[in-house]
C-alpha cells in the first residue's frame, strides 16, 4: 500500500514537470500533409490592399504626417491672414494642400514604410510566399489611392465647411489628377524607400517633405516665390501638381500641358530609377 | 509521365556565389530527395544562407546549376513559390503589424492553408496574437516566421537557423514539429549551428565551411569513423598537466584539450586505458564529468574538419 502510494505521487511528479517542461502538442500524421496552391490573385489583391491601409492608418506618425499636419495647415492658412493668398483664401488653400497630402503619402510616407518594411524583413517574406510580385506592388500602389481617398474626403470636407467654393466640373477632373500626382510621388517614394538604410531614408524623405512644403509651391504658391525659385518650383512634382490641382478646383479650367508634362516626367524618371534601385532587403 | 515526379526536391551542381572579393559559397553540390530532411551544419559565414537563398531564388549563383522541385528558382519562381515554404534568417514582416494579422496575410496567399489559429496555439504564440511585429521577442519572431513557411502546406521547406534565438522549451517544440513535417514527406532542408540539432534530426548532413562542403553522409556515417580507435572524452578543469597520463596510457593513446576543460583521449580504447585515465584523475584529485566512451560526436567531426568549434 505505502509502495503504491510513493508510486503514484512519483508518478504526478514525473506528470507534473512533464506539464511545464515538454508539454509539445501532439502533431498527428498528416497534419502537414503537402497541398500546395496559390490563392486567387484577386482575394489576395483584396487582403494585401486591405492590409497595407489599414497600417499606414494605424500608424501614429503616419496619420500625423498624412492627415494632422495637412488639416492644421488648411485651417490655419485659410483662417489667418498672412497676406500671401488671393481672397478668397480657403479656395487658393485646398488645391495646394490636397497636392500636399498626396505628397505626404506618396512620398514621405511610402519611403519610408518601404525603408522599415525592408528593414524587418518583410517585403523578402512576401516575395517568398505564393504572392505574385505584381499584386505585392499593386497592393502597395492601391493602399496608397485609398489612403488619399480618405484624405481628399476629410480635407475636402473641411475646406467645404470653411466655406469652399471648388468648381463643379472641376471636381471630377480632379480626380485623375490626383491619382496621377499619388503614383507619380509614390515612384519617388519607392525610389527613396527602396534602396537607402531605414535611418537615412526617415531623414531624406522629411528634409525632402518640408523643402518642398515650404519652398516647392505648396505653403506658398508658386507665383509668390522669391526670384529663380518661383521658375524652379514650377518644375517640381510639388508645384505642378498644386498647379494641377488649382486649375481643375479653383479655376475650373483644365490643367496645363506644361504641369501634366513635369509630373509624368518625374514619375518616369523616378519610376525607372526605382526599378533598378529597389532592394528586398 | 509528370518530369517532376521522379525528380529530387533540391538538386544544385557547382554553387558559386561571390559578393565583391569574397566567395561566399564555393562549387557546393548538393541533393536533397523528396521528403527527406537535409541539414546544411556549419559556422557563422559559412555559406549556408547564401546557398538557401540561391535555392530559395533570392540569389542567382555566379555559377553552377540549381533545380528545386524540378524547376529554376529565379526563373521559374513564380510557379516554385506557391509550393515551397520559406523561413528567412531572422524572421520577416511588417514592422507594426499584429501576430495573428500577418500570419492570416500569408495564409491568404495559400489555396488550402492550415488553420492560422491553430498554428498560433501549438507555437506557443495565442498569448501574443495582438501584438505588433517589432515588439515581439526574438524567439517569438522565430516561431511567427516558422508558422509562416508552414501555413501554405508545402512539399518543400527552407529553414534557415530554425531555433535561434528560442529558448530549450521552444525548441524543442520546434525539432518537435520538424519530426512531423518530415514523417508527413515534407522535405527540409535547415540550416544550423547547433550539432544535436542536425544530429538528431536530419536524415543526412553536409559540413560546410568557408563556403565549402567539408564532409556529407548520414550522421552514422559522419560519426563512426575507424571502430578500432574509439575515443574517450571528459570534462574536468581546464590545464591538467597530461604528461604523467600519456606515459601510463598504452603506446597508440593519444590525449589532448580540445577546448579547456574538455579532454579527449584516442587510441586503443579497452577497460585497462579507462581504468588508467581514471586513476590519473584519482591522483590529481580531478573528477571526471561527463566520462564517455564511443564514437565520435558530430562536433569531434567538425572540430577535426575546421579546426574549430561551431560556436566559437
Amino acid at each position: 500500500m505505502t509502495r503504491q502510494e510513493s508510486s503514484d505521487s512519483a508518478y504526478e511528479r514525473i506528470d507534473d514537470e512533464s506539464d511545464h517542461t515538454t508539454r509539445a502538442p501532439v502533431f498527428p500524421p498528416g497534419t502537414f500533409r503537402p497541398a500546395p496552391g496559390r490563392a486567387n490573385p484577386m482575394r489576395m489583391l483584396a487582403t494585401q490592399t486591405r492590409a497595407e491601409a489599414l497600417l499606414t492608418l494605424r500608424h501614429p506618425e503616419q496619420a500625423l504626417l498624412t492627415l494632422l499636419i495637412p488639416l492644421v495647415l488648411l485651417i490655419g492658412m485659410s483662417t489667418l491672414d498672412l497676406g500671401l493668398v488671393e481672397q478668397p483664401r480657403v479656395d487658393s488653400v485646398t488645391p495646394r494642400i490636397l497636392a500636399l497630402a498626396v505628397m505626404s503619402t506618396g512620398f514621405t510616407g511610402q519611403a519610408i514604410a518601404l525603408g522599415f518594411d525592408r528593414r524587418y524583413g518583410v517585403i523578402k517574406r512576401l516575395s517568398a510566399t505564393a504572392l505574385p510580385r505584381w499584386v505585392l506592388i499593386a497592393g502597395r500602389v492601391l493602399a496608397a489611392l485609398v489612403v488619399v481617398a480618405l484624405q481628399t474626403v476629410v480635407l475636402g470636407g473641411t475646406a467645404l465647411a470653411l466655406g469652399w467654393h471648388p468648381s463643379g466640373a472641376g471636381v471630377a477632373a480632379a480626380i485623375p489628377v490626383l491619382i496621377l500626382g499619388t503614383l507619380v510621388f509614390g515612384a519617388s517614394g519607392v525610389l527613396v524607400g527602396g534602396a537607402l538604410r531605414a535611418e537615412t531614408v526617415l531623414a531624406v524623405a522629411n528634409t525632402v517633405w518640408f523643402a518642398l512644403l515650404l519652398a516647392g509651391g505648396l505653403a506658398i504658391p508658386t507665383r509668390h516665390l522669391p526670384g529663380v525659385m518661383s521658375s524652379l518650383a514650377e518644375y517640381l512634382p510639388s508645384g505642378a501638381l498644386a498647379e494641377a490641382l488649382g486649375a481643375c478646383l479653383t479655376e475650373g479650367t483644365a490643367p496645363t500641358a506644361r504641369a501634366l508634362l513635369v509630373l509624368l516626367c518625374w514619375g518616369v524618371v523616378t519610376g525607372a530609377l526605382a526599378v533598378r534601385t529597389t532592394r528586398l532587403s | 509521365m509528370n518530369p517532376d515526379a521522379d525528380s529530387a526536391a533540391v538538386r544544385a551542381r557547382g554553387l558559386t556565389k561571390r559578393f565583391g572579393g569574397d566567395t561566399a559559397v564555393s562549387e557546393i553540390d548538393l541533393h536533397l530527395a523528396r521528403g527527406e530532411m537535409l541539414a546544411l551544419l556549419g559556422p557563422n559565414g559559412a555559406g549556408k544562407t547564401t546557398t538557401v537563398e540561391i535555392c530559395e531564388g533570392f540569389l542567382r549563383p555566379d555559377a553552377g546549376q540549381v533545380r528545386v522541385l524540378g524547376l529554376d528558382p529565379v526563373d521559374q519562381g513564380a510557379r516554385l513559390r506557391p509550393r515551397i515554404g520559406v523561413m528567412p534568417q531572422g524572421g520577416g514582416a511588417y514592422p507594426g503589424v499584429r501576430t495573428e494579422e500577418m500570419l492570416r496575410l500569408v495564409a491568404a496567399c495559400c489555396a488550402e492553408p492550415l488553420d492560422p489559429a491553430w498554428l498560433l496555439d501549438v507555437l506557443g504564440l495565442h498569448g501574443a496574437r495582438t501584438i505588433p511585429y517589432k515588439r515581439l521577442s526574438g524567439g517569438q519572431q522565430q516561431r511567427l516566421s516558422l508558422a509562416c513557411a508552414l501555413v501554405g502546406r508545402p512539399e518543400l521547406v527552407f529553414l534557415d537557423e530554425p531555433t535561434a534565438g528560442m529558448d530549450a522549451h521552444a525548441r524543442n517544440l520546434v525539432w518537435e514539429l520538424m519530426s512531423a513535417l518530415r514523417a508527413d514527406g515534407v522535405g527540409v532542408l535547415l540550416t544550423t549551428h547547433l550539432m544535436d540539432e542536425a544530429e538528431t534530426l536530419a536524415d543526412r548532413v553536409m559540413i560546410v565551411d568557408h563556403g565549402r562542403v567539408l564532409a556529407r553522409g548520414t550522421p552514422e556515417e559522419l560519426t563512426s569513423g575507424n571502430e578500432q580507435h574509439r575515443e574517450l572524452h571528459f570534462r574536468a578543469r581546464p590545464k591538467l598537466n597530461l604528461e604523467p597520463l600519456l606515459t601510463a596510457l598504452p603506446e597508440g593513446c593519444s590525449a589532448r584539450e580540445v577546448r579547456p576543460g574538455q579532454y579527449l583521449v584516442r587510441g586503443h580504447i579497452d577497460p585497462q586505458t579507462v581504468s588508467t585515465v581514471t586513476a590519473w584523475c584519482a591522483q590529481h584529485g580531478v573528477m571526471a564529468d561527463e566520462l564517455r566512451i564511443g564514437r565520435r560526436s558530430l562536433e569531434d567531426v567538425f572540430l577535426e574538419l575546421t579546426g574549430r568549434g561551431l560556436r566559437a
